[in-house]
């Protein structure tokens, strides 16, 4: 028997097995290291005032009352506008044109808007919203991320609808129900925790984002609104027409700064922006994980 | 009497009918809608990426005007004498991704290895989701945690070392050259390559799972090793598959902005060495933008995201191809 072959086979085989170990060791470290020092740095800082108050300027006592609503806003107003478009989109490559040469093409160009730099799209918005109208505002933020969402929602829409079994749209056609109705009655119901989840990835995906909000919301120290009448009474509502600040554009703001309070503040946010984002993927991912094994 | 009945009976019989067709008129109209609205939403999402195409080529029009191909090849970037140039942000996009890659691809493939050939199966999903939350993270946080941790425990513990290491040996002491700043070209390539580690990982993990367990079986009953099984029999069998997760990653790589913005440095040159303060296109538009006077100036940064765009896009379309290509051959 080959004893040096024999060695250098183990040998060889329990470094890659070490390696392999130690890699994955490595890497949980990371994430334990990042979410570690999140916590640590951003707990201390976390104070009821930080949702009660508005961004402070340096050396001032605040909060980020205004990002976060601002953040808030921007985000719901991404995902009502992203959603509908990218479940219809998904729904006409998974329902209508499945061997489409269009469904083909649509299918390509998503998956290149999927993993397209998310400050290219900011650019784009820029270039046909901010630039024309003059000034930076909410609304061209919401609708940069939702150039963001619309692909993430297309993709497990599609995704989603081609699982739902045919037997099912046979038996819907069977007894007389129209394609649309069928759709909306009977696949979307079936797909439903499936474009849930999509729906939520998006979520945690934009509730992040600081790129494309940079030159389309930007920032304000506070929230410019608009007062109005109703029936004799004065309200104000916010104006989404202005610049607009947001959590991720904050934090981008206060922790290159020098001072040490925005500093603080930007860790805070950075922790209520870690957790709602890894709150949103668990969740996402626990009702996938519900669909598979049922 | 029972004619009138039957009367009675035929205008509502009547009735019936022009109602059903009405019904079903609507229904028909209703369908068509639909179906017509699903399809716009499709067309939609080409529109958007040639809406993409054309702003960025309309806005960067006036900078490729004033200094044409110079602006690829040039390094100048004087926002004073408005000369710009996109080289050293090329450069550093590059760099910092290729390196990324170096330290990501070999650090995901033994992750994935360990999880489809070593784990043991109630750690598989645990693990497996642990690294892919790293995927969850926003990429400020990296960036706000690559300038005050990482930078600082690099330019106190690592780089000293590094530049004392290497000093004497020629060829690599210029890659680790010049005073330790924590922020540079390394830093940044290093919060890459964490980055881009779950989708490697969570790609070769797919790969290796669709080999087909008769070959793996097969390899083992001639006596092989865990390690020869992954190098002889998985790699080779999976290799276009781990070639498209790993250009997926450098796309991810070429384009990421928030976390690179932090701790790269913002220098506007070509340094050789790697620990020296660079920039990256990201990095340079979303530093520059807001404060970006004249047109010129904007324009040179919406060209740069022109490059960036296309650099990316073929990154990815190179790796939408292979993954492609695997995916026809397991289905």
């Amino acid at each position: 028997m080959n004893t040096s072959l024999y060695n250098s086979r183990r040998r060889r085989n329990t470094i890659a097995v070490v390696a392999s170990i130690g890699a994955t060791g490595i890497g949980l470290a990371w994430l334990a290291l990042i979410l570690g020092v999140l916590f640590w740095k951003g707990f201390s800082g976390l104070s009821l005032n930080v949702f009660t108050e508005m961004t402070p300027p340096p050396g001032s006592d605040g909060g980020l009352l205004n990002a976060i609503i601002g953040s808030l806003i921007v985000t719901v107003l991404a995902v009502a506008i992203g959603t509908p478009i990218g479940i219809l989109a998904g729904t006409y490559m998974a329902e209508y044109g499945r061997h489409d040469k269009l469904t083909s093409v649509v299918r390509f160009i998503n998956d290149i808007l999927l993993s397209a730099p998310s400050i290219v799209i900011g650019l784009f918005i820029y270039e046909v919203m901010v630039r024309p109208m003059g000034h930076f505002s909410g609304i061209a933020g919401a609708i940069a991320l939702a150039v963001i969402v619309i692909p993430v929602v297309v993709r497990t829409t599609e995704d989603m609808l081609v699982l739902v079994p045919n037997t099912l749209r046979e038996a819907a056609a069977s007894i007389g129900l129209p394609r649309s109705l069928m759709i909306q009655k009977i696949a979307y119901r079936a797909a439903r925790s499936g474009i849930i989840t999509g729906i939520l990835l998006a979520v945690a995906r934009v509730s992040g984002e600081t790129a494309p909000l940079l030159f389309t919301a930007l920032n304000h120290q506070f929230l410019s609104t608009v007062p109005f009448s109703l029936l004799g009474h004065d309200f104000s509502v916010i104006n989404l027409n202005a610049p607009t600040p947001s959590l991720p554009v904050v934090i981008f703001q206060f922790a290159l700064s020098p001072y040490a309070d925005w500093q603080k503040l930007a860790w805070t946010g950075a922790l209520i922006i870690t957790l709602s984002v890894l709150v949103l993927s668990i969740s996402a991912r626990a009702l996938a994980g519900t669909r598979k094994s049922t | 009497m029972v004619d009138m009945a039957w009367d009675g009976q035929s205008v509502s019989a009547r009735q019936d009918v022009k109602e059903r067709a009405r019904a079903l008129d609507k229904l028909r109209t209703s369908d068509n809608v639909f179906r017509v609205l699903t399809r716009t939403a499709a067309l939609f999402v080409l529109l958007i990426l040639s809406g993409v195409i054309v702003a960025l080529i309309s806005g960067s029009l006036p900078a490729l005007k004033e200094f044409g191909l110079d602006f690829i090849v040039s390094q100048s970037w004087n926002p004073v004498t408005e000369k710009f140039g996109a080289l050293a942000p090329i450069y550093g996009t590059l760099v910092t991704s290729f390196v990324a890659m170096l330290i990501a691809v070999p650090f995901g493939l033994l992750i994935a290895m360990f999880l489809t050939e070593l784990c043991p199966m109630w750690l598989r999903r645990p693990i497996g989701i642990a690294i892919e939350l790293l995927a969850g993270i926003p990429s400020i946080i990296y960036g706000i945690w690559g300038l005050f941790v990482l930078a600082p425990f690099l330019q106190q513990y690592v780089q000293p070392g590094l530049i004392s290491t290497f000093e004497n040996v020629p060829g690599l002491s210029s890659l680790f050259a010049g005073p330790p700043y924590g922020i540079g070209v390394l830093t940044a390539s290093l919060i890459l390559a964490i980055m881009v580690l779950p989708f490697i990982t969570s790609i070769s993990r797919d790969v290796f799972d669709a080999v087909p367990p008769v070959l793996k079986e097969a390899a083992y009953g001639l006596g092989c090793s865990t390690w020869e099984v992954m190098r002889y029999v998985v790699l080779p069998y999976t290799r276009v598959g781990v070639i498209g997760g790993c250009m997926l990653g450098l796309g991810r790589a070429l384009g990421e902005t928030m976390a690179v913005t932090f701790v790269i440095g913002n220098a506007h040159k070509i340094a050789a060495s790697l620990i020296a303060p660079g920039t990256t296109i990201s990095a340079t538009i979303a530093n520059e933008f807001t404060e970006a006077v004249g047109d010129l100036y904007t324009s040179s940064l919406v060209a740069l995201g022109l490059i960036l765009f296309v650099i990316t896009f073929i990154v990815l379309a190179i790796a939408r191809y292979l993954l492609l290509r695997i995916e026809r051959r397991i289905g």
